[in-house]
């Protein structure tokens, strides 16, 4: 299994369609693809944060400012960063549009990812965040644009999950 | 040394800046001083002041960003020195009030008490060339004056008695805050000539 060099171009180019240019992230293996386009795309204002939480104050940072902004994460990240989701962006009614990579489910061979990719859908649900599966890069461009979309219209953290279908070969 | 002090002291410097505070005591004895629509009072998520920092001051050049932390918060991001020492924005000030103490969540003693760890030393072993440690009024009046002066990244540690206000309040919800200091920020952006990009779907009828 790799990851996908075209679908990791078809997520970059939906970001940029979606009029998006800054980004955080904390890079793994299926954003790394992603992640270096980002990083030699001189258009592109890429910082990435030592923890996921670190992100959801660098997101609202960019949003006070008036800049469009993207976060990747990987599931386990979107744990990590789960105070500053609940009592920065939803308590202030900051929004968030969270791209996250679901390791550790269908398919999965890594037994370190499983316990992770088991509870990531329970807990968004617990903590009211709107998601979508992203498994066909034909469609990945408009998700992202939507994704967005919704969390700006309601002040609040939305993710797109990145699956092993679409970040995989 | 208090941290009340200290805030009146800059205050006439600050009252113009983008502010970033943390939670409790620090967020409360600025407002006291007068609340301006570019403070921005984050009353949770400790350890994101400085996160937040940096988020406004990549974006806004023209602006000068402080941010007034705490060593509580500080240790619960302490990775935020290391993502702020590589991207190093010049326009960011990073205060942080050493009390030794949890004081606005019991008062419990921070592990900056013992006087074994460093939050300068933290910062700059991050890579945060300009690192200040003062403990009264004067070395700080003085090492916020060159901070401001110098246009680069910096950190002061300052150390202060772990005392706060007697009283708690302010006369806005939280995401009054954000709307508020969020109109702000892209009124004073807008009038360097910037306009904001065009969000989806507001092109469109609803």
């Amino acid at each position: 299994m790799t990851v996908s060099y075209e679908n990791s171009k078809a997520v970059f180019d939906g970001i940029k369609a979606a009029g998006i240019r800054s980004i955080s992230a904390l890079p793994e293996t299926w954003l790394g693809l992603l992640l270096q386009r980002a990083e030699d795309d001189p258009e592109v204002d890429l910082i990435q944060v030592a923890k996921e939480e670190e992100a959801v104050g660098v997101a609202a940072g960019a949003y006070f400012a008036g800049e469009p902004h993207i976060l990747l994460m990987q599931n386990h990240g979107f744990f990590a960063a789960m105070n500053g989701i609940i009592s920065l962006a939803q308590l202030y009614s900051v929004p968030l549009c969270m791209l996250i990579a679901v390791r550790g489910h269908w398919g999965e061979p890594y037994p370190w990812h499983t316990r992770g990719g088991i509870v990531t859908e329970g807990l968004l649900q617990a903590l009211n965040i709107p998601y979508h599966h992203a498994r066909d890069p034909a469609l990945v461009a408009k998700e992202i644009a939507e994704a967005y979309t919704l969390s700006q219209s309601s002040l609040s953290p939305v993710a797109l999950l990145l699956t092993r279908d679409l970040m995989e070969v | 040394m208090r941290r009340a002090d200290c805030l009146e002291l800059i205050y006439p410097e600050i009252e113009d800046k983008l502010v970033v505070t943390i939670m409790g005591a620090c967020a409360q004895e600025l407002y006291d001083l007068g609340h301006r629509e570019n403070f921005f009072y984050l009353q949770h998520a400790m350890g994101l002041a400085s996160s937040i920092g940096l988020g406004l001051a990549n974006h806004l050049p023209h602006e000068k960003v402080i941010v007034l932390d705490g060593d509580g918060s500080a240790l619960m991001n302490l990775g935020t020195f290391t993502t702020l020492a590589r991207y190093r924005p010049r326009n960011f000030l990073h205060i942080i009030f050493d009390n030794g103490s949890l004081l606005s969540t019991g008062g419990f003693e921070s592990h900056t008490t013992s006087g074994v760890t460093d939050l300068a030393a933290i910062a700059r072993g991050a890579g945060i060339e300009h690192a200040a440690s003062v403990a009264s009024p004067m070395a700080f009046g003085e090492a916020f004056v060159e901070a401001l002066e110098r246009d680069d990244l910096g950190v002061i540690v300052a150390r202060v008695d772990a005392v706060g206000p007697d009283n708690y309040g302010m006369d806005f919800a939280l995401p009054e805050n954000a709307f508020r200091f969020k109109r702000c920020v892209q009124e004073r952006r807008a009038a360097t000539g910037w306009t904001p990009p065009t969000q989806p779907g507001h092109a469109s009828s609803a």
